[in-house]
């Protein structure tokens, strides 16, 4: 294998790998097979796997989401595409009401071991309909795990991590970080969800964040590092379940926290976050900063390419809020 | 088309119906003695409908009820006791006590449970025979929803999805003339649910749900198309919901007039009118089965009473959200301590 790959590749690997080793693992989803769907993440899938195992589907977000429900109800192991992360508001009645309580509602007796694949973002020039980012929304009902990677390793060992689990897990993947690079690990490279990963250390300022604001973070820990600020990045690589006591002992040893995401404020995921560290004793009386948080703008994404870049925190908004916060 | 029963499927048919019948007379009266909390959905007048299908089937097949589910449950074998525990919300429930009289899910009996978002369970029973279909089983897997829930998008993507991708599934309306207050006739764009099949490509026909051995043989007839062909059917039958909508249910959008004639085609009277007609059942061997199946009945409501108090806890109920496991321990752990602090 070649030492770096795109995180389409990625996901492509973790895929093929899955298909090859379990056989109750399907793909369902629209134009997923000789097409490669809509962001050619299965692009050659069909070739070594066909038709049997990559069920393309009929425009029916709410009926193969339920399909899949089915499915995975019975063993079966199905990984959805949802072709635009946005048709989520199509799928969540399976999602929600059936996938996340199966277990539950059924004492056991059912699980529902199915991994919905969710290209999300901005950044695109897509329009309002096609560019959100709606994990926050899904992030509010238990049963369901929530993992949103930011780098082709992430990608590809929390997908088959997610594939193997046996409840629903909703994978974001988002659309700007298809072409990013980055080393993969092999076959046997298998994450554990709801673990974060510390993408870069430094001492004056913890900034969390996950998917591809994580990247911005980076960019922005560069440039700060020139400055002779040294800020931890942490990625939390899963939404639900968060690996709290990764972000309180980073915070503990800062003092400060920035938490940073491209979804809108009002709402977001950052209140959770931020909820988790204030209200923590030890970490709350470790601050030496107000919590801040820096995230997508509260409007609809716009089409004009300028407005679109704009709504989202940039390299440099992260670096202004982080000087102020060593300044303050 | 109808058929006639053997003596021994016509006691048998007899029996289911009236377990069903009883199963619900029970439960109107723990609601109205206030035993039960929550609400309930009684399927009074459907009995045929459950009878004739559960005889009809494989005991392989996978059914997907509806929020209307005890009939159903009752007629796959079921235990009553575990049903009437699951009502009162008590550990010895089917689901102990985290489903309710709409979520009676029983994997030993190929019961996948209900879905209470009508017409939801459909597309999962499509994917449900997805599955039956690829492990190379013989079994179906059988989508149950209502006159009301026909409406419903989901049920139209799920018909286009299983024919397209040719899978064994029944699709079963259960048309009881309402859907709540809402008459088929006004809510419908086709005089019957059963028209809509060609617009599926898909084989379907409408049957006298009043009438178990109709019921029965459409079912046989149905499956059998569908084990052999591998492609779905929709088959409609045609009933009345005798009883209100759900507890507190006065029926004011139908009248008197109309619940009276169809009393007089209450399924358990026609079949047992039938097998006296024929011989298979005089009046006191009915009131001797009867009188059996209400003391069984009533028997498991008293004991699930009894048991009413004996509730799972908070703590043991985390451990139902995930799957047990490594990651999900500590999932559950958090849960419980976050419940604790
Ligand atoms: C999606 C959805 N909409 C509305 C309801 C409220 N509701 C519960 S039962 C019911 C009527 C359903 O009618 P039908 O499908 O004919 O089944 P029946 O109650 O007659 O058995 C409605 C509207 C619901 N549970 N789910």
């Amino acid at each position: 294998m070649k030492d770096v790959v795109t995180y389409r590749e990625a996901i492509r690997a973790a895929l093929a790998e899955e298909l090859r080793r379990d056989p109750n693992v399907v793909l369902i989803g629209e134009d997923i097979g000789k097409y490669g769907g809509c962001f050619k993440v299965t692009q050659g899938l069909w070739d070594e796997f066909g038709a049997d195992r990559i069920l393309e589907t009929p425009v029916s977000e709410e009926g193969f989401s339920g399909v899949a429900v089915g499915a995975a109800m019975m063993g079966m192991r199905p990984v959805v595409e949802i072709m635009y992360g946005d048709f989520l508001t199509l799928v969540s009645d399976q999602l929600v009401n059936h996938a996340a309580k199966t277990r539950f509602m059924s004492a056991g007796q059912l699980g529902c071991p199915l991994v919905y694949r969710i290209p999300t973002g901005s950044g695109t020039g897509h329009g309002a309909q096609h560019t959100q980012s709606l994990e926050a929304m899904f992030s509010n009902i238990p049963g369901l795990k929530i993992v949103a990677p930011s780098s082709p390793r992430d990608a590809k060992a929390l997908l088959k991590a997610s594939i193997r689990d046996d409840d629903p897990v909703l994978f974001f993947e988002h659309k700007m970080l298809y072409s990013a690079l980055g080393p993969v690990g092999d076959e046997s490279d298998v994450a554990e969800i709801g673990k974060a990963d510390i993408k870069h250390v430094g001492g004056d300022v913890t900034v969390i964040s996950y998917s591809r604001a994580v990247e911005t973070c980076l960019e922005a820990s560069d440039m700060l590092a020139v400055e002779g600020v040294g800020v931890d990045v942490v990625d939390l690589c899963s939404l639900r379940p968060l690996d709290v006591p990764t972000i309180l002992a980073s915070v503990r040893k800062t003092g400060r926290a920035l938490v940073v995401h491209d979804a809108p404020a009002f709402g977001g995921f950052g209140g959770e976050v931020i909820a988790s560290i204030v209200g923590d004793p030890e970490t709350f009386r470790a601050l030496k900063a107000p919590v801040r948080r820096l995230c997508g703008k509260e409007l609809p994404v716009p089409f004009n390419a300028e407005l679109e870049r704009a709504i989202v925190p940039s390299a440099e908004e992260i670096v202004s809020a982080v000087t102020s916060m060593v300044a303050g | 088309m109808s058929i006639g029963f053997s003596s021994r499927q016509a006691v048998e048919a007899l029996t289911i119906m009236l377990r069903s019948r009883s199963f619900e007379r029970q439960v109107e009266g723990l609601f109205a003695r206030k035993r039960m909390h929550g609400t309930t959905h009684l399927a009074i007048g459907q009995e045929a409908v459950h009878a004739g299908m559960a005889m009809g089937l494989s005991p392989s097949d996978w059914i997907v009820p509806t929020h209307r589910c005890h009939g159903h449950t009752i007629a796959r074998g079921t235990d009553p006791y575990e049903m009437f525990s699951e009502m009162f919300g008590s550990r010895t429930g089917c689901c102990k006590g985290f489903g309710g009289s709409m979520h009676m899910t029983d994997v030993a009996h190929c019961n996948a449970g209900s879905s209470a978002v009508v017409a939801s369970g459909v597309p999962i029973a499509v994917g449900i025979a997805l599955a039956l279909k690829r492990s190379g089983s013989k079994s179906i897997g059988v989508a149950i929803f209502g006159d009301g829930a026909s409406s419903r998008g989901a049920i139209h993507e799920a018909m286009n999805l299983a024919t397209v991708w040719k899978l064994p599934v029944l699709f079963f309306c259960e048309n009881n003339g309402y859907g709540m207050s809402a008459p088929a006739g006004r809510a419908l764009s086709v005089p019957s649910v059963s028209d809509r099949g060609p617009s599926y490509s898909m084989e379907s026909s409408s049957v006298d749900g009043n009438d178990v051995e109709a019921v029965y043989a459409s079912i046989r007839e149905a499956c059998e198309y569908i084990r052999s062909t591998s492609r779905p059917f929709l088959l409609e039958a045609h009933t009345y919901r005798q009883c209100g909508h759900s507890k507190n249910d006065a029926c004011v959008y139908r009248t008197r007039d109309e619940e009276r004639r169809w009393m007089e085609r209450c399924p358990i009277r026609l079949f047992k009118d039938k097998m006296i007609k024929r011989g298979q059942l005089d009046d006191a061997r009915y009131e001797s089965l009867k009188r059996a199946v209400d003391a069984e009945i009533a028997e498991a409501a008293e004991r699930a009473a009894r048991d009413a108090d004996d509730s799972i806890s908070l703590d043991e109920a985390f451990s139902y959200v995930y799957a047990p496991g490594k990651g999900n321990a500590r999932l559950v752990s958090e849960a419980v301590r976050a419940r604790l602090a």
